[in-house]
């Protein structure tokens, strides 16, 4: 069993974010990285099919970033099991089309012939959620997507499909297969002291975008990131805790009136 | 047509999102002076064909096939890329369903056509649309505008456009079909089924105290159950306190739980992800508690106060006990 995890460094979800002068992402001196939340549910899952089955097997962690900090997210990865990684070079300007992207990500993985590709369902910072799936078609996979249980079978992986409104349903894929992951289907796990040190003696094998890109090009691009304007206008209660409770209490009984 | 707006079939009527999608449409072909067809498909797409006639629409496309009775996102990916090859339209509108989100990656990888999701505004520019997506945690928005020729892809968030927006008309049903093999469907699929009963109906409630990821440990849960005593109100909780096994699936609001329209919603720690937000911004007042002063759920509170949750909570459960 093969298995493909990608990877995503994002802003953490505490970052206080500023607009780029150009307009066309956020400055990044300022912010804390971090795994995308899902993709480390969907890491997790990885490694859980792979002490499964009973020969074992490959779990690659692949990551699109720049040189300067995706190493990182790469290297937890492995320190938490995973057995080598790809880190897909890219500088600024960063590619925002999921088209794209999964065109970068399928000609870097193609030779690979991955039995399961998981992904998680979303990035936090571009909030597409369409990687997995796009990539899937263009490598001949079967798909699924928000996935919350898993389970391997001879030839084909059976996954519950989370739906809306509470609603669920399993689906069975013939593999290979693009699967992405939605939070909360397992516990994460913490790398332990030797696979921190074993992870510094895995692969990571260094792609360029700009070779895998090969003339293609973006279908659709970001023409202006800005913070948008409020919908609605907040009275923001403050003072002191007496002050704010005071206030609340009479925004509840006199404005709401609920109590 | 110019502008084709897919309609999700949900048990055999059309999906609350989908009259919002009417809605664009129709908005949109106004701005632009395009002409509009609604695509119904799927069980019972008589039904819904007769339903989608009644809105102001140039057309109703109605497609009965049996490989496509049950959902799967090979089957409908590959209908609805051969409907646009037959129909050639401008704009494939649609609303940002769960379905959405499954298949239409799908049919923009199969025709190599951008598809540009969950969008919360257009304008046009120029004569042509750009359109506004939540990015970074919906803490900054990015305009898109499509690189190549027609047609589009794009799916609008829950609530961008009213469904009571929708204008009522008379449309004429056109009966089309498609070239489908049951081994172009590469899944099987086994019923839908619900989690868990339904033991908890918030829908209902006019008062919800809502607990997020903010209330830090399952040893707090107690400190918003106080409080929702004291006001009479239901616990609702966002998707990480419910992962985390602090409350029950019952209790969790947004996309993947209930939606829900209190006359008052009291969120306690909620930093206000886009997927919780679909489930309660019809909320008639929002009320939130966060310590992170940029937290998104502010942008859509009526009155919001930064600071320890845990600090203001008891305090205010004490002083609504004295006063009644």
């Amino acid at each position: 069993m093969k298995i493909a995890v990608l990877v995503k460094q994002v802003p953490g979800s505490e970052s206080a974010l500023r607009v780029s002068a150009e307009e066309h992402w956020v400055e990044e001196s300022a912010l804390d990285f971090e795994m995308n939340e899902s993709d480390s549910y969907a890491l997790e899952e990885a490694l859980l099919i792979k002490e499964k089955v009973a020969d074992g097997g490959e779990v690659v962690v692949v990551s699109m970033g720049p040189a300067e900090r995706t190493p990182k997210v790469i290297r937890e990865a492995l320190a938490k099991g995973a057995d080598r990684g790809i880190h897909i070079q890219e500088e600024p300007p960063y590619e925002t089309d999921p088209f794209l992207i999964s065109e970068i990500f399928a000609a870097a993985l193609r030779d690979e012939q991955f039995d399961l590709i998981l992904s998680g369902l979303q990035s936090a910072d571009l909030a597409a959620g369409q990687t997995g799936v796009i990539l899937g078609e263009f490598l001949g996979m079967s798909t699924a997507t928000l996935v919350m249980a898993t389970e391997l079978q001879d030839g084909s992986i059976k996954v519950k499909r989370e739906l809306e409104s509470g609603w669920s349903q399993w689906i069975t894929l013939p593999l290979p297969a693009s699967i992405t992951i939605q939070s909360g289907l397992n516990q994460p796990r913490y790398p332990s002291l030797r696979g921190i040190m074993g992870a510094k003696k895995k692969e990571i094998k260094a792609l360029s975008k700009a070779d895998l890109i090969a003339g293609s090009a973006a279908l659709q691009s970001w023409e202006r990131l800005y913070i948008h304007k409020k919908e609605k206008r907040t009275e923001m209660i403050e003072g002191d805790l007496n002050q704010v409770v005071t206030r609340l209490v009479n925004v509840l009984r006199t404005e709401i009136k609920v109590l | 047509m110019d502008i084709l707006v897919v309609l999700e079939n949900r048990n055999g009527a059309l999906h609350r999102m989908s009259l919002e999608a009417i809605a664009a449409a129709q908005a949109l072909a106004r701005d632009l002076n395009l002409t509009v067809a609604a695509l119904v498909w799927g069980p019972q797409a008589q039904n819904l064909a007769r339903e989608a006639a009644t809105k102001k629409v140039d057309e109703v496309l109605a497609l009965e096939h049996e490989l496509l009775e049950k959902y799967s996102s090979d089957g409908y990916a590959e209908a609805l890329k051969q409907v646009i090859e037959q129909e050639t339209p401008r704009y494939v509108l649609v609303g940002h369903t769960y379905m959405v989100r499954d298949y239409f990656p799908k049919v923009s990888a199969r025709i190599r056509k951008p598809f540009i999701g969950d969008v919360v505004a257009y304008r046009v520019e120029d004569g042509a649309p750009v359109f506004t997506r939540q990015v970074f945690n919906a803490k900054l928005v990015v305009d898109v505008v499509p690189q190549v020729d027609p047609p589009v892809l794009v799916s609008f968030q829950s609530a961008t456009f009213q469904a009571d927006a929708v204008e009522a008309g008379a449309a004429p049903v056109r009966e089309i079909t498609v070239a489908l093999e049951a081994e172009q469907i590469k899944t099987q699929s086994e019923p839908p089924f619900q989690e868990a009963a339904g033991d908890v109906d918030l829908s209902s409630a006019e008062v919800i105290v809502s607990v997020g990821r903010g209330i830090g440990k399952e040893e707090n849960i107690p400190v918003a159950e106080e409080l929702a005593k004291a006001m009479g109100a239901e616990l609702g909780s966002s998707r990480p306190v419910v992962d985390a096994g602090w409350l029950p699936s019952s209790r969790q609001v947004g996309s993947s739980g209930q939606s829900v329209a209190p006359k008052l919603y009291l969120a306690l720690g909620i930093s206000g992800a886009i997927q919780h937000v679909v489930g309660m911004k019809g909320s008639k007042n929002v009320v939130a508690i966060n310590k992170d002063p940029e937290a998104p759920i502010f942008e859509i509170a009526d009155y919001g106060i930064v600071g320890d949750l845990l600090e203001i909570v008891p305090k205010l459960t004490e002083a609504i006990k004295e006063q009644s």
